[in-house]
């Protein structure tokens, strides 16, 4: 790999006073040099592997896509919430919640609206239940100054009880339609990988895309960062951190319910328990992206490979051992990547304390 | 200003309080005192002065933090803020910054009255504050830190380029050289407070406070910072000066305004002003407590310090080459300004901090990086901060008195607690250490402070012991647990035990002590005899004044 840097620095020893500035793009190429590696090694590796299986290549391929979906929302619902100061263990009971009052708003509304109507309700009220989830745990821990990790857990456990209980069995919804771009999608493996969605898929991306621009280059990113970091600092010049930590864990809840709904984008049907610990492989889909925008995104796309594998492993029976090891490796790369990345992450300093200006 | 001289010109800025002669030429005073006799405050101008607090009264529950204390700044003047520990110059300087409210008295800023109501009002004012503790968000870079809050933006975009050029802008004007896209975390402290001061520059700051600025510098960043505010006050900006080194003060500054107990003692011009001078108006003439102490029978040299070096927090040498013994029998009095290396001193003698060179024994053993191994070589430790390191405060009395020892015979057997044998001699210290409470039972914490200093010594004192390391053992105990304090000392002294005090109270150097090191700067400058030296003397030493060589 070092050979690889060299190679992309011009050489040193000769005009050696060209080099007092290098150009935008290669200060930005030395800089990511890895994630450069990183991506030329996955569509190398693609391109091998659909050589050898297309088919099989071509379903995990858009697998990972889709099953990274939720993990891509609930995770940066995690990190606007940690960036702003706040663990936000209860992403798991807002998904849920979300995926409920998703469910049944667009399942009572579809004979009044047509589906797609139905559809849109559905997404708002999931946006809307979530965010308000999120402005709950706010509250807790801002005016009760409550332990964040308790007041998080309380929304899980409510959410399990509360969806169970006003489940209704036998209801269904319109199926949430991909949306295709008419001839791309028939382009193979880039297609299906790319232009063959559920609308919340291609959301999810421009969520990170948005947070992304907006973490690193607007007022609301800066003064958000600083208040994660060092609250009374930006206290003491002038920014109202309790009310952006408000609005930011809002906003989050919203990014919630964006990822409770892409549950049943996928599964088509409301099913007890169906987040299924999505919401705790956020929270490591946020460390192993070290709380960035670009890292989560990275990283719910190799916990989404890694489902997807799972899913293609279990339909094929290709081995003798029962489903359910398959079914385990997600939560065992869970727990790797937290024992190893979790060493050298780094969380925004002031996270889970209450905040109190002098 | 109690004592202005001429009440029919109120905002006459210049009120030697000291009947100091102008004619009189001082030493002391270096060669910079030419320029800043040129610096003149034109007096004869109506203009109103940039500040002036009229008989500011706070006080807390129990305590007059200031009474009627006075004060008057110019533009372009550098204000020296002097006072001990207690003294009340924070809670000043956090009244005019609007953090705390006032309970009597006036503040005018360019002539007007103000109420400044908490930082952000005084910020818009022009006032701003570089607190000890810097208010810096450290994985920022240098231009972001500093446009926090005023951020240049368009349509709701960060416009870095524009704050980046507006940093540099500022950072050129006034000198104060920074990078603008520096990470923070990444500088050195003296930076981070430059970054601090154009927080305050950015933000069109007319009156600067800076609270104990050189207290994290090293001396080379606090020259550094000295040449920053003269330059500052040459552009017109007032500046008060918090400080505990008399030294940066004569350097300075152009008055000095000095507190006593909550109360304004005068204020003087710093030219024809010496440290002695200034000592003698911020310790007073307060007569010496003696406890009453039968005279030293030193026996054999218990603790021996050679050359010892100890890092700080900041990887900083904060004890530079230490040298001391402490005999039996005797108390060593170490004084010195806080921040010289005290705590580190003490904390690599008791095994808590590790030793990076030279070398301290205790009779004849070397002490290692290992409390509980320096504890058995018979050490006890009465430390600077009880409540962090002295005690657990949610246990109970009896449980705190046997951290030491409870896992031991007769407090243990074969790993099991014996709960009488705890409870016998908690009842039997509490007894005879006079600690006020209820019971045996009650957590600790919810003791006053004097009798959980009571604790402390109790469960350090009441076991015989070689070496006994007592670090600032009074600090915020009231009077009476003071003297009992004192007197288990001396008797610690008397049993043939060496004591090693570390304090911050000359009166209590003086009161308790059998002979005086001075630690200045990570070093033991002189030791004094206390019955041939005086408080100006060893006041001296510890601002580093004293040159002589030990006698």
């Amino acid at each position: 790999m070092g050979r690889l840097v060299a190679t992309a620095t011009p050489d040193t020893d000769i005009g050696t006073t060209r080099r007092a500035e290098p150009s935008a793009m290669v200060r930005w190429a030395t800089r990511n040099w890895l994630t450069i590696l990183a991506i030329v090694a996955v569509i190398i590796g693609t391109y091998f592997a659909y050589q050898w299986d297309s088919r099989q290549t071509t379903a995990v391929a858009a697998g990972t896509i889709r099953q990274a979906t939720p993990l891509i929302l609930a995770g940066m619902c995690g990190l606007v919430g940690e960036r702003s100061g706040i663990i936000n263990i209860g992403i798991e009971g807002q998904m849920l919640l979300a995926a409920f009052c998703g469910f049944m708003v667009t399942s009572y509304s579809v004979d009044a609206l047509t589906s797609g109507p139905a559809l849109a309700a559905g997404i708002i009220a999931a946006m809307a239940v979530a965010a308000v989830a999120g402005l709950f745990l706010a509250w807790t821990a801002i005016r009760l100054k409550m332990d964040q990790i308790i007041a998080g857990t309380v929304i899980n456990i409510f959410a399990i009880g509360a969806t169970s209980f006003f489940f209704v069995q036998g209801r269904t919804m319109p199926k949430v339609p991909n949306w295709t771009v008419s001839s791309l999608e028939e382009i193979p493996l880039i297609g299906r990988l790319f232009f063959d969605h559920g609308p919340l898929t291609y959301a999810a991306f421009a969520v990170v895309a948005l947070f992304h621009v907006t973490m690193f280059h607007t007022r609301w990113g800066l003064r958000t960062r600083a208040i994660g970091e060092h609250p009374g600092a930006a206290d003491t010049v002038g920014v109202k951190v309790l009310r952006l930590r408000y609005v930011n864990l809002a906003i989050g809840g919203a990014l919630a319910g964006l990822a409770g709904f892409s549950l049943l984008q996928s599964a088509g049907v409301f099913n007890r328990g169906m987040t299924n610990g999505k919401g705790f492989i956020a929270l490591a889909v946020m460390i192993f992206g070290r709380w960035r925008p670009m890292g989560v995104l990275a990283a719910a796309l190799i916990f989404g490979f890694f489902n997807a594998m799972q899913s293609q492993l279990q339909f094929k029976q290709a081995f003798d051992i029962p489903p359910q090891f398959f079914g385990m490796i997600p939560f065992v790369l869970t727990i790797a990547v937290l024992a190893i990345a979790g060493v050298r992450a780094r969380p925004p300093a002031a996270v889970g304390q209450p905040f109190e200006s002098e | 200003m109690a004592e202005v001289s001429d009440p029919s010109e109120p905002t006459e800025p210049i009120e030697p309080t000291e009947p100091i002669e102008s004619t009189e030429s001082i030493d002391s005073d270096g060669p910079d005192m030419a320029e800043k006799t040129a610096r003149s405050f034109d007096t004869s101008d109506s203009s109103p002065p940039l500040l002036e607090a009229k008989g500011l009264t706070k006080r807390f529950p129990g305590v007059v933090a200031n009474d009627s204390v006075d004060l008057t700044l110019h533009e372009g003047e550098i204000l020296g803020l002097l006072g001990e520990n207690g003294a009340g110059k924070s809670t000043l300087v956090k009244m005019l910054f609007g953090i705390h409210q006032p309970d009597e008295g006036e503040i005018y800023f360019r002539g007007e009255r103000v109420t400044n109501d908490g930082p952000g009002d005084a910020i818009a004012r022009g006032i701003a504050m570089v607190h000890q503790h810097f208010q810096l968000v450290p994985p920022l870079t240098v231009a972001e830190n500093i446009v926090l809050g005023a951020e240049p933006t368009s349509g709701g975009f960060f416009q870095r380029r524009a704050a980046e050029a507006r940093v540099k802008e500022i950072s050129e004007q006034y000198g104060l050289t920074v990078n603008p896209r520096d990470i923070v975390d990444d500088l050195p402290v003296g930076i981070q407070q430059r970054v601090e001061i154009l927080k305050a520059l950015y933000r069109g700051a007319r009156l600067l406070i800076l609270d104990e600025p050189t207290a994290v510098l090293t001396p080379q960043e606090t020259d550094e910072l000295l040449a920053i505010l003269r330059d500052l006050a040459a552009d017109g900006v007032g500046i008060i000066f918090i400080t505990h080194k008399l030294r940066e003060v004569l350097e300075v500054t152009d008055r000095v305004t000095v507190l006593r107990g909550g109360k304004g003692v005068g204020t003087s011009t710093t030219k024809g002003a010496t440290t002695a001078s200034l000592a003698e108006m911020m310790v007073g003439r307060s007569v010496v407590f003696r406890v009453e102490k039968p005279e030293a029978e030193t026996g054999d040299v218990v603790l021996r310090v050679q050359d010892l070096k100890v890092r700080d927090q900041r990887r900083q040498m904060a004890v530079d080459g230490a040298s001391l013994e402490v005999a039996a029998g005797e108390i060593l009095g170490v004084a010195g300004v806080e921040g010289n290396g005290q705590r580190e001193l003490v904390e690599a003698i008791t095994g808590i901090r590790p030793i990076v060179g030279g070398s301290a024994t205790v009779l004849d053993q070397r002490v290692v990086h290992k409390p509980r191994t320096v504890r058995d070589m018979g050490v006890a430790y009465i430390p600077e901060d009880r409540e962090r390191d002295g005690l657990v405060g949610t246990y109970s009395i009896a449980d705190n008195m046997v951290l030491a020892s409870y896992n031991r015979p007769p407090f243990a057997t074969r790993g099991v607690r014996d709960f009488d044998q705890v409870d016998d001699l908690a009842e039997r210290l509490v007894e005879e250490f006079d600690v006020r409470t209820p019971g045996i039972d009650v957590a600790v914490q919810t003791l006053s402070g004097g009798n959980k200093q009571k604790v402390i010594v109790a469960r350090e004192l009441s076991v015989p012991k070689a070496l006994v390391v007592a670090s600032q053992p009074t600090r915020g105990v009231d009077v009476g647990s003071i003297e009992f304090i004192h007197e288990q000392l001396v008797a610690a002294r008397d049993a043939g035990a060496a004591v090693l005090l570390v304090s911050a109270e000359l009166d209590e150097i003086f009161s308790l002590a059998d002979r005086i090191a001075v630690l200045y700067e990570g070093r033991i400058v002189t030791t004094l005899d206390p019955n041939t030296t005086t408080r100006e003397e060893v006041g001296l030493f510890m601002a580093g004044g004293g040159e002589r060589a030990p006698h």
